[in-house]
C-alpha cells in the first residue's frame, strides 16, 4: 500500500480568466498532519473544494490512495470526512441526531450510527447536549459537533478548513488536543490554518500557498531551520507619538545589513544574518525619546519562515480573517 | 444496501423537518378545503363537481409541491447543509430523487383532502380509480420536478417562492385547471401544450369522466418524458451551478 494518501499534480482552478490555483502540486503522507497556510485569497478553500469534490478541477490529477481519481472524487468520498469553515449540520435537529443522519449518508446502520454518535458525544464533551438542538449550541460546541460529524464513518483523510477560527479559547485547545489525538490514533490530517502557531504545534508538514501557487513545502522543523541563520531581536517601548517612516529610514541608514521592520506602535522587528550588537540600536533609540523596557532575542519560528517566504505580515493576515 | 440507508435517512429528515411540521400538515388540509369550500359557495347554484375536481386537486398538488420543494432546497443550500449531502458517497441522482420523494408525498397527501371531500361529500363519480390514482402521482412527480427545477435557479427562498409563483399562476389559467384548454384562445393554446401540467390535469379528467383532449396513454408518455427531462436537466443543472 502507497504511503501517500493524497497526491496532487499540476493542479489547477480558473474562473472567468482568473487563476485561483495555479498548477499546485503536492502530496500528504498517510497519518500525518499537513498544513495549509495562507493569507485571504491565497487559494486554500478552493483547493480543498476541488479535493472534496465541491468544485471543478480546471486541470491537473488528484490522487487518492495512489489511484486517479480526478473524474471521480465521489469515490473518495468513501475515504474523506470534511469540517468545513462554518459548521453545517441542521438546525433544527439535536446534536444525537445530526450525528446519526451524517452517519446513514455514508450507509452506516441503524445500531452502528447510534452506537458512534454516542461515542463521539462523549469523546467530544457533549454528551450532556445530545438532546439540545444545534441551533441552540455555543460556536465552540457546533465546531465540535461538526468535527464529529465529520468523523462518524471514520474517515481515513479528515479536511479541517479554519478549525479553531471565531471560537473561545477554551474550545480552541480542546479541538487542537482532539485534533492530536485523532492523529494519534492513525487518522491523516489536511489541516487549513490563517493561525500560524497553531501549525507549528500540530502540523508535520506545512505548505506555504499564496495567490495560488505553493510557495514552500516542508516539515516543520526544516522550515524553521531555513530560518534560524537569521537573527531576530526585537525592541519593545512605549507607545509614543514618534515618525515612524523617519526613524524606520534613519535605523536602516544608521545600521547596515540590519533590516528594522515596525512590528507594532510599540514594537521594532530587528533581521540580520550576522549577530546584532544591540546596545547602540537601544542607545539611538533612547536619544530619540522613546522609553525603551524589553529587547530579546527571538527564537524563529514557523511564523518567521512563513514571513521570509511569503513577505506576508501575520498580523495583517489574521486582521483579515477577522475582518472576514 | 448504503445507497437505499442514505436514501431512506434523506427522506425521512425531510419528512420530519419539513413535511410533517404542524403549519405544513394544515396547510395540506386547509388549502384544498379553502378551494372546495371557495369554488363551493361561487357556484352553488350551477355546481358540477366532475368539472371542478381535476382543477382543484391539481391545484392542491402543484402549490403543495412546488412551495416545499423550492423552500427546502433553496433553505439548505442558503443554511450549507445541502453540502453535506453533497459530500455523501452517493450519486446526484440519488440524492436528489430522495429530495423529491418527500415532496411526491407531500403533493399525494395534499391530494387527499379534495378527493375524499368531492367523493365522499358531493359524490362525485369517479370513472376510473386506478386512472385516477396514477394521474395523482404523475402530477405530484411532474409539479414536484417543476419545483426543482425552479429551486435549482434560486439562491434565496423569497426568489424561489417568486419563480414559483411566475409558474404557477399562469398554469392556473393555461392547464386545464378550471378552464378547458379547447376553450382559450388559440394563440394562447401552445403555451397549454408546452407545459406538462396540462397532461397531468387531462389525466384527471380521463379519471373522472373518461374524455380527455388526448389519449390517455398519450398523457402519460408525454408526462413520462417530461419527468424525465425535467429531472436530468435539473441535474444537469445542479453539477453547473453548484458544484462550480
Amino acid at each position: 500500500m502507497t504511503d501517500k494518501i493524497l497526491e496532487v499534480q499540476g493542479l489547477k482552478k480558473s474562473y472567468n480568466g482568473f487563476i485561483a490555483v495555479n498548477g499546485i502540486s503536492f502530496h500528504v503522507n498517510r497519518a500525518e498532519i499537513f498544513g495549509f497556510l495562507g493569507p485571504n485569497g491565497a487559494g486554500k478553500t478552493t483547493t480543498i473544494n476541488m479535493l472534496i469534490g465541491m468544485a471543478k478541477i480546471s486541470g491537473g490529477r488528484i490522487f487518492y490512495k495512489g489511484k486517479d481519481l480526478t473524474n471521480n472524487i465521489k469515490k473518495a468520498q468513501e475515504i474523506i470526512g470534511v469540517v468545513p469553515d462554518e459548521s453545517n449540520l441542521y438546525n433544527e435537529m439535536n446534536g444525537f441526531d445530526n450525528l446519526c443522519f451524517c452517519g446513514a449518508l455514508y450507509g452506516l446502520p441503524k445500531r452502528e450510527r447510534e452506537k458512534k454518535a454516542h461515542g463521539l458525544l462523549e469523546l467530544f464533551g457533549l454528551k450532556d447536549a445530545a438532546g439540545k438542538k444545534f441551533m441552540a449550541y455555543s460556536k465552540g460546541m457546533k465546531r465540535k459537533l461538526t468535527i464529529a460529524a465529520a468523523l462518524i464513518h471514520e474517515p481515513e483523510i479528515l479536511f479541517l478548513d479554519e478549525p479553531t477560527t471565531g471560537i473561545d479559547v477554551s474550545s480552541v485547545r480542546q479541538i487542537r488536543n482532539l485534533i492530536k489525538e485523532l492523529n494519534e490514533n492513525g487518522t491523516t490530517i489536511f489541516l487549513t490554518t490563517h493561525y500560524i502557531e497553531e501549525a507549528e504545534r500540530l502540523c508535520n508538514r506545512v505548505a506555504f500557498i499564496d495567490k495560488g501557487e505553493i510557495i514552500q513545502i516542508d516539515s516543520v522543523e526544516q522550515l524553521i531551520k531555513a530560518s534560524r541563520e537569521t537573527n531576530i531581536i526585537e525592541i519593545h517601548f512605549e507607545p509614543v507619538t514618534y515618525d515612524k517612516t523617519r526613524l524606520l529610514e534613519k535605523l536602516n541608514e544608521i545600521f547596515p545589513g540590519i533590516e528594522c521592520v515596525l512590528k507594532n506602535d510599540s514594537a521594532i522587528k530587528m533581521v540580520s544574518i550576522s549577530k546584532i550588537d544591540i546596545a547602540p540600536v537601544v542607545n539611538y533609540l533612547s536619544a530619540e525619546g522613546l522609553f525603551i523596557y524589553e529587547a530579546r532575542l527571538i527564537k524563529p519560528s514557523l511564523e518567521d519562515a512563513f514571513v521570509k517566504a511569503t513577505g506576508i505580515e501575520i498580523d495583517l493576515m489574521k486582521k483579515e480573517k477577522e475582518k472576514k | 444496501m448504503k445507497s437505499a440507508i442514505a436514501f431512506w435517512n434523506i427522506l425521512l429528515k425531510d419528512m420530519k423537518n419539513y413535511y410533517l411540521k404542524p403549519p405544513n400538515i394544515s396547510w395540506g388540509i386547509i388549502f384544498p378545503f379553502a378551494w372546495m369550500l371557495m369554488m363551493f359557495l361561487r357556484t352553488k347554484t350551477a355546481f358540477n363537481i366532475e368539472e371542478v375536481f381535476p382543477g382543484i386537486v391539481g391545484m392542491s398538488i402543484l402549490f403543495g409541491t412546488t412551495s416545499m420543494l423550492s423552500v427546502t432546497i433553496t433553505f439548505e443550500r442558503k443554511a450549507r447543509s445541502f453540502e453535506r449531502l453533497l459530500l455523501a458517497p452517493i450519486s446526484i441522482e440519488l440524492l436528489i430523487t430522495a429530495k423529491i420523494a418527500g415532496a411526491i408525498l407531500f403533493g399525494i397527501f395534499n391530494s387527499i383532502v379534495p378527493v375524499l371531500f368531492s367523493v365522499l361529500y358531493f359524490k362525485a363519480f369517479v370513472s376510473s380509480w386506478a386512472v385516477l390514482i396514477t394521474g395523482i402521482i404523475l402530477l405530484s412527480i411532474i409539479s414536484t420536478l417543476l419545483g426543482l427545477f425552479i429551486s435549482v435557479s434560486a439562491k434565496e427562498v423569497f426568489e424561489a417562492q417568486t419563480y414559483s409563483n411566475f409558474f404557477r399562476f399562469p398554469m392556473i389559467f393555461l392547464c386545464g385547471l378550471f378552464i378547458p384548454v379547447s376553450a382559450l384562445p388559440l394563440i394562447i393554446r401552445p403555451l397549454s401544450y408546452i407545459l406538462p401540467v396540462t397532461y397531468g390535469i387531462d389525466t384527471l379528467h380521463h379519471a373522472i369522466s373518461g374524455n380527455g383532449f388526448l389519449p390517455i396513454g398519450i398523457d402519460f408518455i408525454i408526462l413520462a418524458v417530461c419527468c424525465f427531462l425535467l429531472f436530468f436537466i435539473s441535474i444537469y443543472n445542479i453539477r453547473r451551478r453548484w458544484i462550480i
